[in-house]
């Protein structure tokens, strides 16, 4: 549908009319780990009794750090422990940009495209990092190792480039560094990123 | 002004509550124990203190606002979404100096007859959560919250509130929303949060950095954060300069401060010899300001008289080899991506504007679109339920109005015709 007959787009193109993946992985079942089901024990009593939904972010969150990425089954599962209905549920992981509703590599990679990250080469750090992997933004890597994403601002624009990885940061990147930070992602993990101001800022003065 | 709220941010343990105690943490929170709620709301509306996130509106008289004779309880809910591309300031408060904003959300609770304060973070700062949870579960044992804070009759809890990736989260009702477990999509108002709130309950939504000034306030009289800066502009004020600058950072200063002394002096001017060519005052939904304005005043009333906004003082300096029509489509992507999808002309219009913008960008736009780009924006400035159809607009608005030269060259030439450069640009070809 368009409300514009020269303005065709996409089925995809606002995150309103974004689709969970069809045929989506819904047969294996979902449960909490004991620690994730005490976790979220915790989490719910920081709320009304009466306004358990206020959980829901966080209840996916512990889903997606158990599976990976939000299942239907995981959906159905959250939905019934916050009573809500599944399709509120989904209403809420097709909305936020940070549920995954498939698999992705044991590294995202974040690159952050707004103005001052651009201005400071971001799109050279895209650039190289699809040739270096050779994916394009929104793709995982065939070893499952790395998926490429780009986002929008992250909040650190004095440390511009910034390349969020998983939920970890590496500020200050140099576009012709990106390359290099797939290889030390390889070898070191998430102990190549260089942080946030903290670890930053320890560094430079320690 | 010599800094305050980041007096010590470069300290190692900064963080941490011993630090802070040494440094007269908390100590505001005591003095406002000894004070009724009123007397509280009422010496921060003296201060003048307005609201950092982007507003500007004066706090204590939204404090005033909150529904005293509801039955249902009453909430804070701290504003720390920080998304406003340009904006990064918030982020050093709470990773470096947690417990002021814990200590302002104990005072804003007790100010307005709350018992509890939601901070909702953006999910993308999971290590500055993880800084301020930590700060929180200091904060307890020490009777700084909790059951009969300080051994007043007062209870108070903090609890941190993820988001997951919503730039409409900042806005206040819209946050309200995503902490009520739903989508992050705006609310007619009114009513507004002061009277129905977080789950239909009276709530005051401020800001961290708002947040951040209320212990000084109490602890050292309205009359001295007043004059700290301008009239109606007091208090200390976190800058943040990022884009073509040496020294990108966050700036504490007096509003009395110019735009000039913060990208010229303290953020060293513009980097590789180059020379100015525009300012975003205020992240990227505020009109662009030219070189010939650097000496406003950086306040809100300073920046309001040069024609933009103050907004959240995300400040961005860009140099001659900045290309105007492709800063316009990066923001307006930026709020394509972001756009909530509540309202149809912005859900609809900003895909409209990127496309015609990228068109152009891409050597294929003719004149006739820029009248376009004028009437689409004008269908989305305000007819939507929040700021964000206004604030998406502004990019294309201003940078039509002080650089149309700039879209004719790119129409008429089939190209951009500044010299590519790698620091704002896809390859050359691709170009």
């Amino acid at each position: 549908m368009t409300f514009h007959p020269d303005m065709a787009y996409g089925a995809t193109f606002h995150k309103s009319a974004r689709q969970l993946e069809p045929g989506m992985k819904d047969g294996v079942p979902f449960e909490y780990t004991a620690e994730n089901r005490a976790r979220f024990d915790e989490i719910v009593t920081r709320y009304p009794p009466d306004c358990r939904r206020s959980a829901v972010l966080p209840a996916l969150y512990l889903a997606q750090y158990q599976e990976g990425y939000i299942t239907a089954s995981a959906m159905r599962y959250v939905a019934a422990l916050l009573e809500m209905t599944p399709a509120d549920v989904e209403d809420v992981v097709s909305f936020y940009t940070m549920f995954y509703t498939k698999p992705v590599g044991k590294f995202v990679l974040q690159v952050c495209r707004t103005l001052s990250c651009a201005l400071n080469g971001a799109e050279r750090v895209t650039e190289d990092l699809q040739t270096k992997l050779g994916i394009r933004p929104g793709q995982t890597d065939p070893s499952g190792t790395f998926t490429l994403v780009e986002v929008e601002c992250l909040g650190a624009c004095d440390r511009a480039p910034v390349v969020m990885v998983n939920d970890a940061w590496h500020e200050c990147l140099k576009p012709e560094d990106a390359a290099k930070l797939v290889d030390d992602l390889r070898a070191r993990g998430e102990a190549a990123l260089s942080g946030c101001y903290h670890v930053v800022e320890d560094k430079r003065t320690g | 002004m010599d800094p305050i709220l980041t007096k010590h941010v470069r300290e190692p343990n900064a963080f941490t509550l011993d630090f802070y105690l040494q440094h007269q943490g908390y100590d505001g929170l005591r003095k406002a124990l000894t004070m009724k709620p009123d007397e509280v709301v009422e010496l921060v509306r003296a201060s003048g203190l307005r609201g950092r996130g982007g507003a500007g509106f004066p706090t204590g008289m939204k404090w005033q606002f909150v529904d005293r004779k509801s039955e249902k309880p009453r909430y804070i809910a701290c504003n720390a979404d920080e998304s406003e591309p340009g904006t990064f300031k918030d982020h050093l408060l709470m990773e470096r100096n947690p417990h002021l904003l814990i200590e302002g959300c104990a005072i804003a609770c007790y100010a307005i007859g709350a018992k509890i304060a939601y901070i909702y973070i953006r999910g993308e700062f999971l290590h500055v959560q993880r800084v301020l949870e930590a700060a929180i579960d200091e904060a307890y044992p020490r009777g700084f919250l909790g059951k009969g804070v300080l051994g007043s009759g007062f209870d108070c809890d903090v609890f941190v509130h993820r988001g997951a990736g919503a730039y409409e989260a900042g806005e206040e009702t819209a946050l309200l929303e995503s902490l009520e477990g739903k989508r992050a999509q705006p609310r007619n108002k009114p009513p507004f949060p002061a009277v129905v709130g977080l789950y239909g309950a009276p709530t005051a939504v401020n800001n961290v950095e708002t947040l951040a000034n209320v212990p000084l306030i109490v602890l050292n009289g309205a009359e001295w954060y007043a004059g700290l800066g301008p009239e109606k502009n007091g208090g200390p004020k976190l800058y943040c300069v990022s884009g073509h600058v040496k020294r990108p950072g966050v700036y504490e200063a007096s509003m009395t401060i110019t735009l000039r002394e913060l990208i010229e002096g303290r953020a060293g001017g513009v980097r590789d010899g180059r020379t100015l060519k525009a300012i975003i005052p205020g992240g990227s939904s505020v009109p662009i300001l030219l070189p010939n304005q650097l000496d406003t005043q950086a306040s809100y009333d300073g920046i309001q008289k040069a024609g933009s906004l103050l907004g959240s003082a995300g400040i961005v300096a860009l140099d001659d080899t900045t290309c105007m029509v492709w800063l316009a489509e990066n923001l307006v992507h930026f709020y394509r991506h972001e756009s909530c999808g509540k309202c149809t002309p912005c859900r609809e219009g900003t895909d409209w504007l990127y496309k015609i913008l990228q068109k152009i960008e891409r050597g294929e736009g003719q004149m006739r679109d820029l009248d376009l780009l004028s009437s689409i924006s004008a269908n989305i400035a305000g007819k939507t339920l929040c700021a964000f159809g206004d604030a998406a607009v502004t990019p294309v608005l201003t940078t039509l109005q002080h650089f149309r030269h700039e879209y004719e060259a790119h129409i008429k030439e089939g190209r951009c015709t500044l010299p590519a450069d790698w620091r704002g640009r896809r390859s050359v070809a691709a170009h």
